[in-house]
């Protein structure tokens, strides 16, 4: 009794589902927009000019998605393991000080090529101790990591205000951050890639870390679906029943899964960072963390969902902020509410839509084929 | 005479390309005890969610005491007077009896009067049927043939005059079964229609009057019981005959693989699960424990398999000591040469969102045969996969479908080969044929008894007091955590039954 309806094909699955998702999403968006009394179809037409009419627009837009590819792979690993980690924002944020480390002692005198690598490691290691605690609290304890991993979001936003307020900020300085890193600390734009394709990126900050956060999501690929570990994590996300009686350690596989999933929450910290501020600013991480949640539901835990997810999200974020620019009824609360309603609709209304279409592909199957033969009965 | 009870015709069902019921023309007579006999996947259970109103046929008819009707939804069923036990109770654990039978038909906001009804209405229920269950018990605190009682009741308070029930002894003893066929029996005599849904030849000769064979999504035959046989019966369930007896040769038992000494098992509660237990299985011989379904069976196999701890005793495999006490590590047991199919393939032996490749290494998956560094070899896998494939026949098969889409005979051979194809010395295996179709069944078992043959050491559970009985040379019977009996395989079926019971051991209390 297990199969109600028909299986949908993969193309429906993974893709026109999540279209008609975030089409719904779009439309009640929509109307928000004409509640407040600005025209959609304008607000439309801002948005994805604004994220991808110009030079800059796409730089701004890939730049966002650069963070939110990092923290969509950062809950989806987790995910694949059956933990939610949504403590993506603090572990991105702790990221931040290996970067700043790195940045701060090595800039001066190393080439960025050599920094760099240095960087990427400091900030994964830094990001994975972060999660290590709640990680080993939640296999060794059972305390639940949503829980934790929350708290641990609020000490380490205390803990990098004080460090930065206190021990990092040079005394001439009034804002709360670091000084600018040196040369070598600076990593290089993307503008190339951008005017080969006849963009001018002027201003936009993308930069390398774009391209490493398109290798994280070949590698998390690879690691999930290519590994004996990556088995060993989805054995253990679909069933800790089946782990334990494959010899798996459930201690094990929760504390080097969430480690993994902490470093590459703490790597996001190399865009804003080391690539567009080349300092270390109090709240750099602004609300990414969170972001990834909904990039990863969207994604479904795929790196090929998140990447495309991500940029969907940067478009948001890019666009959003034109059409705050130029409508003045609309201010960047009603962006953070389009978000929502994205999130709402392609995240946690997934399966909404899901019935119906199985119901009508049920039809289709049925005219088409009378004549294939039984398999099997739905017993059981 | 008056009209049938149930009438179907043409009743068709499709789920995407499985044609789940199709063409179904079946009349059901009123005041029968009506069997409906088919292997996994036959339909049966399709069927009857038709008939309560979990979905809705593509075509066809239903007529309920000669009236045409669409049964929409569980409710109109209901309302129709058709009850459903099924096979899993569907019973509120801390509530008590009175209070799960008047759930959903409370009558009024408040509670007093509807109380005050239903307990004088189930009174009258219990006297009429002799159907005995204290009102203000709860739940957890009764055995399970009474919980099934208190579905049964629920049944008929809410009007039923058709019954369904749906594999209804999966969970009884043998007295506990032969108790319910009397209270069906007794139902029928006052005028009740039964649908009796079940995969077992000797319930249905034993409770039914007349009997529907259902195959691949069809009704094959309609039979009065009295003039069919078991033979006949399980060759219409197959389509081909079938070898019911397992047929092996004398055991030729050598020397200890597996010995367990006074082990005790707690559960997570603190509750004793197993109980000071001793034993031992030698190298070529099948031991078999039977026991009803809960009576620390399942704890038992866990343990020596590594996956839970005990609280004391020892456990040695071939004279080596097992860390039963940290509970050992089931890959380093897997390596020492101690496999385990275990009871629950759904959510241990298995996974079930998992392609079938990656299942077949599930525990083996360290083995450098199937690696390339850290790298899964995936080739490697699926050529080895294809191999068991082939030996176990394991259908559809494809290694990368889907575990989920395969029938519960396919899935347990994915289990059987990959454990059995490691050459294990000592074999654990809980429940191999549960879900099982009647097809599959037969070649599990020449398996199992193939590993004795070859000098392996098997310890088998099972709840299905036949399998036990033809597979094993000896018997052990588990109850209440203890082990209360060792029989040879020729036992008596009544006396295992009352040893599974916990009989003799009332007795010797007294």
């Amino acid at each position: 009794m297990s199969q109600p309806f028909a299986k949908l094909p993969a193309w429906a699955d993974y893709g026109l589902l999540p279209l008609i998702n975030l089409i719904v999403a779009f439309f009640v968006a929509g109307l928000v927009v004409l509640l407040v009394g600005e025209s959609p179809i304008e607000a439309a037409v801002l948005m994805v000019k604004g994220a991808f009419g110009t030079g800059d627009g796409v730089g701004y837009t890939l730049y966002y998605a650069t963070n939110f590819i990092f923290t969509g792979l950062c809950v989806a690993v987790a995910f694949h393991c059956g933990l939610f980690n949504i403590g993506g924002e603090g572990q991105a944020y702790i990221g931040g000080l290996g970067v700043a480390f790195v940045g701060l002692g090595l800039g001066d005198t190393l080439p960025w090529w050599i920094v760099f690598p240095l960087a990427i490691v400091a900030s994964g290691i830094a990001g994975a101790l972060w999660a290590l605690i709640p990680a080993w609290l939640q296999a060794r304890r059972g305390s639940h990591v949503v829980i934790t991993t929350i708290m641990f979001n609020f000490i380490a936003a205390s803990i990098m205000v004080y460090i930065v307020v206190q021990i990092l900020k040079p005394m001439n300085i009034q804002s709360p951050e670091t000084r600018v890193f040196g040369a070598g600390g600076q990593l290089p734009s993307l503008g190339w890639l951008l005017n080969a394709v006849g963009l001018n990126m002027r201003s936009a900050p993308l930069n390398l870390s774009f391209l490493i956060a398109l290798v994280a999501a070949f590698l998390v690929w690879v690691l999930i679906w290519r590994t004996k570990l990556g088995y060993e994590i989805r054995t253990m996300g679909f069933s800790p029943k089946a782990a334990r009686y494959a010899g798996i350690s459930e201690l094990r596989i929760i504390i080097i899964t969430m480690m993994i999933s902490g470093a590459l929450a703490g790597m996001m910290a190399l865009n804003p960072i080391m690539g567009a501020q080349h300092r270390l600013q109090l709240d750099f991480v602004a609300g990414a963390g969170f972001v990834g949640i909904a990039v990863a539901l969207m994604g479904r835990s795929h790196p090929v969902g998140i990447v495309l997810a991500a940029i969907l999200f940067g478009m948001l974020y890019q666009g959003g902020a034109e059409i705050a620019f130029d409508m003045p009824n609309i201010s960047r609360d009603m962006i953070v509410i389009i978000q929502g309603l994205v999130i709402l609709f392609a995240g946690a209304l997934e399966h909404m839509f899901r019935p119906t279409l199985q119901r009508i592909f049920h039809g289709l199957s049925l005219k088409k084929d009378q004549t294939v033969p039984v398999i099997a009965g739905g017993g059981q | 005479m008056s009209a049938a009870a149930i009438e179907l015709i043409g009743v068709d069902k499709r789920f995407g390309s499985v044609h789940a019921n199709r063409d179904i023309h079946l009349t059901i007579e009123k005041g029968t005890i009506h069997g409906i006999i088919g292997e996994n996947g036959a339909g049966k259970s399709t069927l009857m969610s038709i008939l309560y109103g979990f979905y809705q046929a593509d075509s066809g008819e239903i007529r309920i005491n000669g009236k045409s009707t669409k049964i929409t939804d569980p409710n109109a069923a209901i309302g129709m007077g058709i009850g459903m036990v099924h096979q899993h109770f569907m019973l509120v654990e801390n509530f008590t009896v009175l209070e799960n039978v008047m759930l959903g038909v409370e009558g009024a906001p408040l509670l007093k009067k509807g109380i005050a009804k239903a307990r004088a209405e189930l009174k009258r229920l219990e006297q009429e049927y002799e159907l005995d269950v204290d009102p203000d018990a709860l739940i957890e605190e009764l055995p399970v043939g009474l919980q099934q009682r208190v579905e049964i009741l629920k049944a008929l308070y809410r009007g039923a005059e058709i019954l369904v029930l749906d594999e209804p002894t999966g969970v009884l003893t043998p007295p506990e079964a032969d108790h319910l066929f009397r209270i069906l029996e007794q139902l029928r005599d006052q005028g009740k229609t039964i649908i009796l849904i079940t995969h077992k030849l000797r319930e249905i000769m034993a409770a039914t009057d007349n009997v529907s064979v259902m195959r691949q999504g069809s009704v094959v035959a309609t039979k009065k019981t009295s003039e069919t046989s078991v033979e006949e019966l399980a060759e219409l369930m197959v389509g081909r005959r079938v070898l019911l007896r397992v047929q092996k040769g004398e055991a030729q038992p050598g020397e200890v693989k597996l010995s367990v000494e006074n082990l005790t098992v707690r559960d997570s509660r603190g509750v004793i699960m197993v109980d000071n237990a001793s034993f031992n299985v030698r190298a070529g011989e099948i031991v078999g424990i039977a026991g009803v379904a809960g009576n620390g069976q399942s704890q038992l196999i866990e343990t020596i398999a590594g996956i839970r701890a005990a609280v004391a005793g020892r456990v040695l495999l071939d004279g080596q000591l097992i860390d039963i006490m940290g509970a050992a590590d089931p890959g380093e047991l897997r390596d020492r040469g101690l496999a385990h199919v275990p009871e629950d393939r759904h959510h241990m032996g298995l996974v079930l969102a998992f392609e079938e490749y990656e299942n077949s290494i599930l525990g083996y998956h360290d083995d450098p045969l199937y690696l390339k560094g850290p790298f899964l070899d995936i080739d490697a896998i699926k050529a080895d996969a294809r191999k068991k494939i082939e030996k176990y026949d394991i259908r559809p098969g494809d290694p990368n479908l889907k575990t989920a889409n395969f029938s519960g005979g396919n899935q347990q051979k994915i289990v059987l080969a990959r454990e059995i194809e490691r050459d294990p010395g000592v074999l654990i295996i809980g429940q191999p044929t549960r879900g099982v179709d009647v097809g599959a069944i037969e070649f599990i078992h020449k398996r199992i008894i193939e590993m004795r043959d070859a000098g392996k050491a098997v310890l088998l559970v099972s709840v299905e007091l036949d399998e036990i009985r033809s597979l094993s040379d000896r018997i052990l019977v588990m109850f209440a955590g203890r082990i209360v009996g060792e029989r040879d395989a020729e036992a008596d079926e009544g006396e295992l039954g009352c040893l599974m019971a916990g009989v003799e051991q009332l007795e010797a209390a007294e």
